[in-house]
């Protein structure tokens, strides 16, 4: 076998690699359809080594295409795509031998248990038998699965299954780590175990490219985001600049009678930045919340419950597209 | 150090499609053994049944009988190309469309250098592996009732199921590969198989066929098997015919090789 694999721990970027640059995606003027349907409409990314990257967005919004072109599988329709530097219409299989990809949906394989899972995974990427052993029980030990070795697949808990895929994706110590929608399905323990082994891959060096539809998940995971919406990229910047550019500091959350919202955001559109109005409640955007709040209470409203909260990524969904991220 | 290049020229190739060997071989370790109790016993359910016991009420001259001295001569070489149909439904149908639909198996193999020319061979040679093993059972379990009137016919009957296997794995896979519910096999084991296992020959001489429908047996892809397996077995080996028959298998395993391929791809890419 002309290569050797290091550990988990090791560096992820080796000497001699031609295409040693820090660039692991560049697209430009992406594009994705299937017959009239346009799934990803000119996109432009650009994902640097050892940064973890979210593409933000609802069901629909073209993440999912997207990442199957980045992971070589899915034929571009027009654009520039490169990913470690290579074309992937020409370089597939140089490109996927160096990329992890978790998707969407558990693709792991029932007639396998859980070790076999990545041992017959390994073999894929021409690791030697002995080699893909060594691998495999020391991924285990990462996902926390050492003692589930030998148990049938269809007998592990859903957050086990998605470490266990997880798992199968780091066995040819990937330089780019692709995450379709990591946690969706998960309960919120198995979410942040889950995050925590992310974490830590990240901060190992692993590149990590995901796509996701919570924006707390994009907040604690992301440097850096794209908010896609209908095909295309609403905007652009770490967490807390697109919540700077595109939202207040604070939201002041009133909640009044079902169908009384409408009519009384006029009463306090004057107290803040902007006010949305959602069937179940109004939100302002402010600077300070709990000034916002006085003034509300001063003008003699008495809604039936309040929060004052940060903004978040949800917010600045909510201002980019007019819509919110979860259905 | 990471992996920068991959095995090249027709070695490499074969050496990255040898990366799934081991993914079969699990496979088989945990379905072997039903599959070796099938493949004994079907055989000699159907040979003493068919072979002996209806044959025993069947006295008809060899002439009428395409050369074979008794029926359960006729019958035998009729039943192991029919079973290699068979298994290699059972092998192309529902499995294919499982490891792409319910477990998405395949989707998961093309993520990684993989590509689908080398996942559907690696398959193929699989289902090649089936046919052989259970080829060999069914001629083994034949012999002692003196079907092979020599060993060479015996040796040539088994690779005559090779190729006939292959001819039916090939379109097959690439149809299953296309489909979006499983209902589509009802379609093909009722309009192909069934009718195929009856008519193409296995249990009677094709000429006891109304005009039309022997000249519509003689195109089905089982016949040709059936054949060039009973003319190996009985010694009535005829050239002309027999190259027909391979060509017509030839042309079929490459073409829905082709197809598979294709099809299993556009699959895939969407």
């Amino acid at each position: 076998m002309p290569y050797e694999y290091p550990s988990v721990t090791a560096a992820p970027q080796s000497p001699g690699v031609p295409a040693a640059t820090d660039s692991m995606v560049h697209a430009r003027g992406l594009r994705k359809t299937f017959g009239s349907f346009e799934a990803v409409r000119g996109i432009d990314v650009d994902v640097h080594r050892g940064e973890a990257f979210g593409f933000l967005g609802p069901n629909g919004a073209g993440k999912s295409s997207t990442m199957r072109m980045i992971a070589a599988v899915s034929p571009v329709t027009a654009g520039t795509l490169r990913v470690l530097g290579m074309d992937p219409q020409t370089d597939g299989p140089l490109i996927r031998a160096r990329l992890g990809v978790c998707p969407q949906e558990d693709s792991l394989d029932p007639d396998l248990r859980v070790r076999e899972n990545l041992l017959v995974y390994g073999r894929y990427f021409g690791l030697s038998r002995r080699a893909v052993r060594a691998r495999a029980d020391e991924l285990l030990e990462f996902a926390q699965l050492t003692d589930k070795a030998k148990a049938k697949v269809d007998d592990l808990s859903g957050g086990m299954k998605r470490r266990l895929t997880i798992a199968r994706a780091l066995i040819n110590d990937p330089e780019i780590l692709l995450l379709d929608e990591p946690t969706t399905g998960l309960d919120p323990q198995a979410r942040h175990s889950l995050w925590d082994k992310l974490f830590r891959l990240k901060e190992q060096g692993v590149t990590i490219v995901l796509t996701t539809h919570y924006m707390d998940e994009a907040e604690q995971l992301c440097d850096r985001l794209v908010v896609m919406d209908k095909g295309a990229i609403a905007a652009e910047g770490s967490p807390l600049e697109l919540i700077r550019e595109h939202s207040t500091r604070e939201v002041a959350e009133l909640r009044f009678g079902v169908g009384q919202h409408e009519a009384l955001a006029a009463r306090v559109a004057d107290l803040a930045d902007r006010v949305e109005v959602l069937p179940d409640r109004l939100m302002l955007y402010t600077e300070h919340g709990e000034e916002t709040l006085a003034q509300v209470h001063g003008r003699g409203l008495r809604p039936l419950a309040v929060l004052v909260r940060r903004s978040t990524l949800e917010d600045v969904f909510l201002k980019l597209t007019g819509r919110s991220l979860v259905d | 150090m990471a992996v920068t290049t991959l095995p090249s020229g027709p070695f490499g190739w074969l050496s990255i499609t040898w990366r799934l060997l081991d993914y079969w071989i699990t496979v088989y370790r945990r379905t072997w053994r039903g599959s070796v109790f099938t493949s004994f016993l079907t055989p000699l359910l159907y040979v003493v049944a068919m072979g002996v016991l209806l044959g025993g009420f069947i006295k008809t001259p060899a002439a009428d009988l395409d050369g074979a001295s008794s029926y359960l001569l006729f019958v035998a070489p009729g039943l192991l190309a029919a079973q290699t149909m068979q298994l290699v439904f059972g092998e192309t149908t529902y499995p294919v469309l499982g490891l792409i639909k319910w477990h998405k198996v395949y989707a998961s193999m093309v993520a990684t250098p993989l590509t689908v020319s080398k996942v559907v061979i690696a398959q193929l040679g699989f289902i090649a592996f089936r046919i052989m093993s259970a080829s060999v059972v069914f001629i083994l379990v034949m012999t002692p009732f003196g079907v092979f009137s020599s060993v060479g016919g015996a040796l040539g009957a088994f690779f005559v199921q090779l190729l006939l296997g292959m001819a039916f794995a090939t379109p097959i896979f690439a149809y299953s590969a296309a489909l979006q519910s499983e209902e589509g096999f009802t379609v093909i084991f009722r309009l192909l198989m069934i009718p195929m296992f009856l008519f193409s020959g296995a249990f009677f001489p094709l000429r006891n066929l109304s005009p039309v429908l022997e000249q519509i047996a003689r195109i089905t892809p089982l016949w040709q098997g059936v054949d060039l397996t009973r003319m190996l077995a009985l010694g009535t080996w005829d050239t002309p015919s027999a190259l027909v028959h391979l060509a017509y298998l030839v042309v079929l395993s490459v073409a829905g090789g082709w197809l598979a391929i294709r099809s299993l791809a556009r699959r895939l890419a969407k």
